[in-house]
């Protein structure tokens, strides 16, 4: 057992540094180890953590969405606007409105063909145009009560947000490990001729990650709703998309495709939340703050490729 | 004899002319997606085609054209440089800035390094360290755009006496009646597309954009042109970012947000290939333009800006997929 667990830390070396970052902060910062900061956390990561969900599945595929930041944005207020047709409506809209524009992206680079940086680069700015064109420019505040409290909420002690982006997470690791969907994902991402020539419908399941990723993205758009009661056009602009795409590739899922896995991603969201976290404490000035982001991502990337290049040599 | 073989067979005929209409699309598709736009516009607004409205259109896009020539290099080398947007607002505050310290000439000097720096820091992360240039540069967007707010303190900058300092001639004077920045990316534009096309270090650029192995096995040192490639899009979007200032005579925190994107967006539907390789100036230029005019068109019409960005979406993507079809032949692969 705790050989299982010695093997699969070394596995994914995130967990050890989100370790000793919680052991660090625990000891010298004053505020940190307490109830309340912890689901502070928590409830900050549950948006980015829905997100990095579909993303994950996207970069196993070997493939990326940069338009989950605007279509967060454009679901968000799609699920605030629509309020008034009911907090149901409004809802299934919003995320219905993700899946379509997941299946959109999914048509152009599954069935068309063409590279999925450009199809969703066209959509991240596209949907924001959709965005502007909805809201007008304004800001608009939720009128049923009910939503927001519900973005505040707790269950079993937990923020309520939290627990949602969880169970999904749970939901989404099963169907990876467990069902066709998630090996042919695996496969496909590690080697698509093999698989296409394995007889794995490659089109189908690259299309409909694409619409899992859209739909996760308005899921984490829908939770950010809850939990402003509020939505402006900026949500999600300009750099959430990337930063997505970070916590993947920190959790340790490969931008080449074919390896990470969910539980990767969860240890990558919970490290940069920490890391906020932490920096907050510090009364760190936010300019700061995003210095640090961008010092990490380096930093990451630097230690990915050591990391890699240690095992080549090794054999 | 012949003449009439092909007489009798109109069918023939015809298919060797949908043929030839084909490959022309496919060789000029750019040029013909740019007149379509071109045409649209001056139909739909008597505005579009004025001088003023042209030279109008030209200067806005001098600034993204500049960027974009850089860009192209680095994507055809096989890479991305999302960096661009944020080191242009650094470049543009540090000009500002010193302008009122140093003077003019040694401020632009000191933004150019700036870039050069940026772009060297890059270059050796990407090129010799062999990092994923798309987080690399992700994490120089977020870095300098910090970098801008700690120098600056979050505060607008600007220049205290605008009329005392030629500075702003080089945004905003005319040589000939032609803007000076269009006159500025016209200059650059011949010069890198001699110096891709007719140097050895263009054709190496192409080459280890192409085939990186073939390259090496070559001898071609791919590090060293990885890293020259992001020195020089650090440089000229530092000249973008001198460009800016001149022109504002000012220079806000977030000037340059969501250029790398823009930018991006046009050099791809100039046919830039995002798998390296392939890549031609000025049809990168020609993208950018096609941006600019409807982003301007959209306006002149009366729609709301953000109108632009949805027709990039629709245009970008329908280019591509065009591009895409007549190249296999088949509209769907």
């Amino acid at each position: 057992m705790i050989q299982k667990l010695v093997i699969s830390l070394k596995k994914q070396p995130i967990w050890l540094i989100l370790l000793g970052m919680i052991v660090l902060s625990s000891v010298f910062i004053p505020g940190f180890l307490s109830f309340g900061n912890f689901s502070n956390v928590l409830v900050q990561s549950a948006v980015d953590g829905m997100l990095a969900l579909g993303m994950t599945f996207l970069m196993i595929n070997g493939y990326f969405d940069l338009s989950v930041g605007t279509v967060m944005g454009f679901t968000a207020a799609l699920a605030i606007g629509l309020q008034p047709y009911g907090l149901f409506v409004a809802v299934v809209v919003a995320l219905l409105a993700g899946a379509v524009i997941g299946a959109i992206n999914g048509f152009f680079v599954a069935k068309a063909k063409i590279n999925a940086f450009i199809v969703t680069l066209g959509s991240f700015i596209g949907v924001r145009g959709l965005i502007y064109i909805y809201t007008g420019e304004q800001a608009l505040v939720g009128d049923i009560m009910e939503f927001g409290m519900f973005g505040a909420s707790s269950f079993l002690g937990l923020p309520t947000l939290f627990v949602i982006m969880f169970v999904l997470m749970l939901i989404a690791e099963f169907v990876l490990r467990k069902t066709p969907h998630g090996r042919y994902t695996y496969s496909i991402g590690g080697n698509i001729e093999a698989s296409e020539n394995a007889g794995i419908p490659v089109d189908r399941t690259i299309w409909l990650n694409f619409i899992i990723c859209g739909l996760t993205a308005a899921a984490g758009g829908v939770l950010l709703a809850s939990r402003l009661n509020a939505a402006t056009p900026t949500l999600g602009w300009p750099d959430k998309n990337l930063m997505t795409i970070a916590v993947v590739v920190l959790g340790g899922t490969s931008l080449a495709g074919g390896y990470g896995n969910i539980t990767r991603t969860l240890g990558g969201l919970f490290t940069f939340g920490v890391l906020y976290n932490i920096l907050n404490l510090l009364g760190v000035q936010s300019y700061y703050n995003t210095l640090i982001t961008g010092i990490v991502l380096i930093l990451v990337v630097y230690i990915d490729a050591h990391i890699r290049k240690n095992k080549v040599s090794i054999g | 004899m012949q003449q009439a073989e092909l007489m009798a067979n109109p069918a023939e005929q015809r298919t060797t002319l949908m043929r030839r209409i084909a490959k022309a699309t496919e060789k000029h598709g750019l040029i013909v997606a740019f007149f379509i736009v071109v045409a649209f516009f001056s139909i739909a607004s008597e505005n579009f085609l004025s001088p003023k409205n042209v030279m109008l259109v030209l200067r806005q896009v001098s600034i993204l054209g500049t960027i974009a020539i850089g860009m192209t290099i680095v994507i055809t080398v096989g890479h991305f440089d999302l960096s661009v947007g944020s080191l242009t607002s650094l470049t543009a505050v540090v000009v500002i800035s010193m302008h009122d310290i140093v003077g003019p000439v040694p401020a632009m000097l000191i933004a150019i390094l700036v870039g050069l720096i940026s772009g060297a820091f890059i270059g050796y992360l990407v090129g010799y360290l062999r990092l994923n240039s798309l987080i690399i540069t992700l994490g120089m967007l977020v870095g300098l755009q910090a970098i801008v707010l700690i120098y600056t303190g979050g505060k607008y900058t600007r220049i205290v006496a605008p009329d005392e300092t030629w500075f702003g001639f080089i945004g905003r004077g005319f040589l000939f009646g032609v803007p000076l920045p269009v006159i500025i990316l016209g200059v650059l534009l011949l010069i890198f597309s001699v110096i891709l096309l007719k140097t050895v270090f263009g054709r190496q650029v192409f080459s280890v954009g192409g085939n990186p192995t073939a390259s090496k096995f070559s001898g071609i040192s791919d590090r060293k042109i990885i890293f020259t490639a992001f020195v020089i899009s650090g440089f000229l979007t530092a000249i973008a970012g001198i460009i800016m200032g001149s022109r504002l005579m000012a220079a806000q925190n977030y000037l340059g947000q969501g250029y790398e994107f823009e930018v991006i967006a046009g050099v791809i539907l100039g046919g830039v290939s995002l798998s390296g390789g392939e890549g031609n100036i000025f049809k990168a230029f020609i993208g950018i333009l096609i941006i600019g005019i409807l982003k301007n068109g959209f306006l002149l019409l009366g729609f709301p800006y953000y109108f632009q960005w949805v027709a990039q979406w629709v245009i970008v993507v329908g280019v591509v997929w065009l591009d895409v079809a007549t190249k296999r032949g088949k509209v769907l692969g």
